[in-house]
C-alpha cells in the first residue's frame, strides 16, 4: 500500500470556482510530474453554486494507481492532509448546498494537517474564527486579499500559483517546487507566475493550533430523518409566518420577525455584512422590501434589524438605502457573532454608535470583485505587489 | 311529479345494460366516479374517450372541469396539479402522445399523485400507425405507475372504478394507467352492465388528499430540489407504497364483488382452461379472444392448452404467477410489444415471466417468447395454433429459438 494524499480547497461559489479548479488541477498535474497519479473534482452537490455559497474542490493524489483507487472509492475524502480556504471568512464555518449544518473549516484535517488561508489578518484572529478541533493542526497564512472573480472572467492575480508554492513547502512528499514551476510553465507559460510560486514557497510559515484554541461554539447540525420518518410525496411543511418581537429594554412587543428555515441558515455565504445606523434611519422600508432573503426583522418602533442568522451579505440593502452610511457593508472578518445590532443599540446607544463608527471606518472595503467596471485592473496590481513583497 | 321522481329514483337503482365501446365504458366510469378535473388532447385511439366525455358534459350528464390542453405534456401536468389540490382526476393518451407527456409521467408517482389515465395502446411512431402495441404504456413500467391491461369494455369500466379506489387510498397514492388495446377494445361496442350510482358511491369513497393537500390552509412546498441526502429515502417511500398495493387491491376486488355482484377471481391474472392443461399460453389485453377460440379448437383435437391473461402488470404478482405456471410443462408468452436487445431478444412480458420463475422455488418449465400482433396486426387462430405447437415441442425438450416472430411475412 502506497501513500494517499488528499487536499481540499474551500472556496466561495462562482466567484472562486475557476480559482479552486486551477489549484486543484495544478496539484494533480504537479504531482504527476513526479510520477504520481491523481484526480481532481468539485463536490457535485455544491452545484448550482449561488453567489458566495461555500463550496469544495478536491485533489486526490497517490504514489500508485491501486492506492489512488482507495481514495477514489469515496465520494469525497473523509480526512485531508491540507485544507485551503481561499477566503478568510470561510474560517467561520462552511454551510453548503451539499450537506446540512455547519462544518468547521478544519473538520477534515488530519492530526497535524495544515490549514492554508489567504488573508491579511493575523493568526490570532483567524484562529478565533475557526472552531476548536480535538487534535492539533497547523495554520499557514498566505498574505493576500481574497481573490474573487466572475463566472466568465478570471482575475489572474497569482493566488493560484502562490498556493501551489506554499503546498510544496508544507507537504514536500507530494511534490517539489521544481514540479510546481514546471507545471506553471506548461499551463500558463509565465515565468512571473513561476516566480510568485517560488516566493510563496520561501516565505510561507506555519503556527500550530492547539486543541484548546479557537471558537468554542458547537456548530449547528441536524440528523437526517429515516425514510419512514419523512413526509411523503416530496411535500414539506412551509416555514411559519412568524410574529412580533420584544424590545430588550422596555419589554414592548411589536414589529415582525418572519420565521426562517431552521435547517438552512446560510449565513456562512456572507463575506460582508450590513451594519445599520438606527439613529439616521428614515424608516423608508427599502432595505426590508428589497432584501432577497427577508433578512430584516421589523422592530416595535418600525426600524429594520438585519438578522445575521439569515443574511447572505449580498449588499442590496446598502445599495438601496437612500441615507449616507445608514446601511454599510463591512468585511465579515470584523465580527465574532451573529447578535442583533438593534438590541445592542437599544441597550447602549452611545456604545453602539462608537462600535458602528469603528466598524465602518476600519474595514469598509470588501466586495465580490465586480462592483464597477475596471475594478480588476486596480486589484490585480495590488495583489501582485503583495506577491512580490509577501 | 312525485311519481316521476320515484320512477327516476327507481331507474337509478337498477343496473342498465348498454352497448358501448371500451372507451365509452371508461367515460361512463368517469361519470360514475364524479371525476372533478379531466384534461384531454386528441390522439387516436384514446381520443374516443375524450369525445364521449365531452358529450356527457355537453348533455349535462356530467359535471367536471374539462380542459383541452395544448399538448399531452400540459395535459398530464394539469391533472397532476389538480390532484395535488384535492381533485379526483382522469386523463389519457396513446402512443407517442403518451411519450410526449413523459416528463409529467415520471414525476407523478414520486409526488404520490393518484392520477388515473387510460392508455389507448398504439404503436409508437415511426411509422405513423394507429394499431395496438403495448410499448407505449410499458414505457412507465419502472417508474411507480400501477399498470393494468383490460380485455373487455365491462372490465374497462369495472377496473377504472377499482383503480380510483386503490390509487386514492392514503396508503398508496400512486397513479394507475389502464391499458385498452387500440381498435379491438377502444373502437368496438359490446354489451356492458352499467352499475348504479348508489353502488359506486358505496364502493368509492371521496378522494381525501389529507396532509398532502395543496391548499392555503395547509401551506406546504411540493417537489423542492433535493440532493443525494434525500433522493434514496424518497424512492424507498415509493417502493413501500407499491409494496402496499396488493393488500389494498385485493380488498378492493373483494368489495367490488360484494357490492356489484361481479367477480374477477384472482385480480392479477385470469386463467382460462388451465385446470387440466399440459401447456399454457400467456398474453395481455384483447389477445385473449383469438387465443381462447384457438384453445377450444385445439382441445377438440385433444391438445390440452390453457391460457393465462395478465391483468395487473404493476404490481407484478410474481410469486402467485410462478406458483400457477409451475404446474405446466411449458409456457408460451405472446408479447404485443418488443424490447430490442433484451435477454433473448424477448418481449417485455416474457422476460418478466422468466424472472418470476427463476427465483421461485420449484420446477422451472421452459418459457418461449413470441412477438406477434404488432402495429394492430391480427393475431389469427392459426397463429395461436402455431405458437401452441412450438410450446408443445418445448415441453418435449426440443431446442428452438427462445423468441419467435409469429405472423410476420418471411
Amino acid at each position: 500500500m502506497g501513500r494517499l494524499f488528499a487536499i481540499e480547497i474551500i472556496y466561495r461559489g462562482i466567484f472562486q470556482k475557476t480559482l479552486a479548479k486551477n489549484i486543484s488541477r495544478s496539484i494533480v498535474l504537479a504531482a504527476h510530474k513526479e510520477g504520481k497519479p491523481g484526480i481532481s473534482f468539485g463536490r457535485y452537490g455544491d452545484s448550482p453554486e449561488r453567489n458566495g455559497i461555500p463550496a469544495k474542490n478536491f485533489a486526490i493524489v497517490a504514489t500508485d494507481d491501486i492506492t489512488l483507487e482507495e481514495g477514489m472509492a469515496k465520494y469525497e475524502p473523509k480526512e485531508v492532509d491540507v485544507t485551503i480556504a481561499v477566503d478568510e471568512t470561510l474560517c467561520k464555518g462552511v454551510e453548503s448546498w451539499a450537506w446540512y449544518g455547519l462544518q468547521p473549516v478544519n473538520k477534515l484535517l488530519k492530526p497535524n494537517g495544515t490549514l492554508i488561508v489567504t488573508s491579511r489578518e493575523n493568526p490570532e484572529s483567524l484562529i478565533a474564527m475557526s472552531h476548536r478541533k480535538e487534535t492539533p493542526y497547523k495554520l499557514a497564512i498566505l498574505k493576500a486579499t481574497p481573490s474573487f472573480s466572475g463566472l466568465w472572467v478570471y482575475k489572474d492575480d497569482h493566488t493560484d500559483v502562490r498556493i501551489l508554492g506554499a503546498i510544496a513547502k508544507i507537504l514536500p512528499d507530494l511534490f517539489s517546487l521544481k514540479s510546481v514551476q514546471e507545471t506553471i510553465m506548461d499551463e500558463w507559460k509565465s515565468q512571473v507566475k513561476a516566480d510568485s510560486a517560488a516566493r510563496a514557497f520561501e516565505r510561507v510559515t506555519t503556527v500550530t493550533v492547539q486543541p484548546n484554541q479557537g471558537n468554542p461554539e458547537v456548530p449547528f447540525k441536524f440528523d437526517l430523518p429515516k425514510w419512514h420518518e419523512m413526509g411523503e410525496g416530496i411535500a414539506i411543511p412551509c416555514v411559519k409566518p412568524g410574529g412580533a418581537i420584544q424590545d430588550p429594554v422596555n419589554a414592548a412587543s411589536g414589529g415582525w420577525r418572519p420565521d426562517r428555515n431552521p435547517t438552512f441558515k446560510k449565513f456562512t455565504t456572507r463575506t460582508m455584512r450590513p451594519v445599520v445606523n438606527f439613529d439616521t434611519c428614515i424608516k423608508c422600508t427599502l432595505c426590508w422590501l428589497c432584501c432577497p432573503d427577508s433578512v430584516f426583522d421589523v422592530t416595535p418602533e418600525n426600524l429594520y434589524d438585519a438578522n445575521m442568522e439569515a443574511c447572505c451579505g449580498c449588499g442590496v440593502c446598502e445599495a438601496v438605502c437612500p441615507v449616507k452610511e445608514c446601511v454599510t457593508m463591512v468585511n465579515e472578518s470584523e465580527f465574532s457573532d451573529n447578535g442583533s445590532q438593534w438590541e445592542h443599540w437599544r441597550k447602549d446607544k452611545e456604545g453602539y454608535t462608537v462600535w458602528l463608527k469603528e466598524k465602518i471606518k476600519g474595514h469598509g472595503e470588501r466586495s465580490h470583485g465586480f462592483r464597477y467596471r475596471g475594478q480588476y485592473e486596480e486589484q490585480v496590481p495590488e495583489m501582485l505587489q503583495i506577491a512580490r513583497e509577501g | 311529479m312525485a311519481q316521476s321522481a320515484t320512477l327516476t329514483e327507481q331507474y337509478k337503482k337498477t343496473e342498465e345494460t348498454a352497448l358501448i365501446t371500451g372507451s365509452e365504458a371508461i367515460a361512463v366510469a368517469c361519470k360514475l366516479a364524479d371525476v372533478d378535473v379531466i384534461t384531454a388532447y386528441p390522439i387516436r385511439p384514446y381520443d374516443t374517450v375524450m369525445q364521449y366525455i365531452s358529450k356527457l358534459v355537453a348533455e349535462g350528464e356530467m359535471d367536471c372541469e374539462y380542459i383541452v390542453a395544448e399538448g399531452e405534456h400540459s395535459q398530464f401536468e394539469i391533472v397532476k396539479h389538480a390532484s395535488a389540490a384535492g381533485a379526483r382526476v382522469f386523463c389519457g393518451s396513446s402512443g407517442v402522445g403518451w411519450m410526449y407527456a413523459m416528463e409529467a409521467l415520471t414525476v407523478t408517482p414520486a409526488l404520490r399523485i393518484p392520477m388515473i389515465a387510460m392508455v389507448g395502446n398504439r404503436a409508437l411512431d415511426d411509422p405513423g400507425a394507429f394499431g395496438v402495441e403495448h410499448n407505449d404504456a410499458l414505457a412507465v413500467r419502472d417508474l411507480g405507475w400501477q399498470l393494468v391491461w383490460v380485455d373487455t369494455a365491462q372490465e374497462a369500466l369495472d377496473t377504472a372504478l377499482i383503480a380510483w379506489r386503490v390509487a386514492e387510498d392514503r396508503r398508496i397514492f400512486l397513479p394507475c394507467a389502464i391499458s385498452c388495446d387500440g381498435a379491438f377494445l377502444t373502437h368496438s361496442q359490446a354489451l356492458v352492465k352499467i352499475p348504479t350510482q348508489d353502488q359506486v358511491n358505496e364502493f368509492l369513497p371521496r378522494y381525501n388528499r389529507a396532509d398532502l393537500l395543496l391548499h392555503p390552509d395547509n401551506p406546504i412546498t411540493v417537489a423542492p430540489q433535493g440532493n443525494e441526502d434525500w433522493v434514496m429515502e424518497i424512492r424507498r417511500q415509493n417502493y413501500a407504497a407499491m409494496e402496499r398495493v396488493p393488500a389494498v387491491l385485493e380488498q378492493a376486488y373483494k368489495d367490488f364483488e360484494r357490492i356489484f355482484g361481479r367477480s374477477y377471481g384472482n385480480p392479477y391474472f385470469e386463467e382460462y382452461m388451465t385446470s387440466d392443461a399440459d401447456v399454457v399460453l400467456m398474453g395481455m389485453g384483447t389477445l385473449s379472444t383469438p387465443v381462447k377460440v384457438a384453445i377450444r379448437k385445439m382441445r377438440d383435437e385433444g391438445k390440452k392448452v390453457g391460457f393465462v391473461r395478465m391483468r395487473w402488470f404493476r404490481p407484478f404478482a410474481a410469486e402467485k404467477l410462478a406458483k400457477c405456471l409451475q404446474r405446466f410443462s411449458a409456457i408460451g408468452v405472446v408479447d404485443r410489444d418488443y424490447s430490442f436487445g433484451s435477454p433473448y431478444n424477448s418481449g417485455v412480458l416474457a422476460t418478466e415471466v422468466r424472472t418470476a420463475l427463476y427465483s421461485a422455488p420449484g420446477p422451472k418449465p421452459p418459457v418461449l417468447g413470441f412477438i406477434s400482433g404488432l402495429g394492430g396486426r391480427e393475431v389469427t387462430v392459426p397463429d395461436v395454433e402455431k405458437i401452441a405447437d412450438a410450446v408443445y415441442q418445448a415441453a418435449g425438450g426440443k431446442q428452438q429459438p427462445l423468441t419467435q416472430w409469429i405472423g410476420v411475412r418471411e
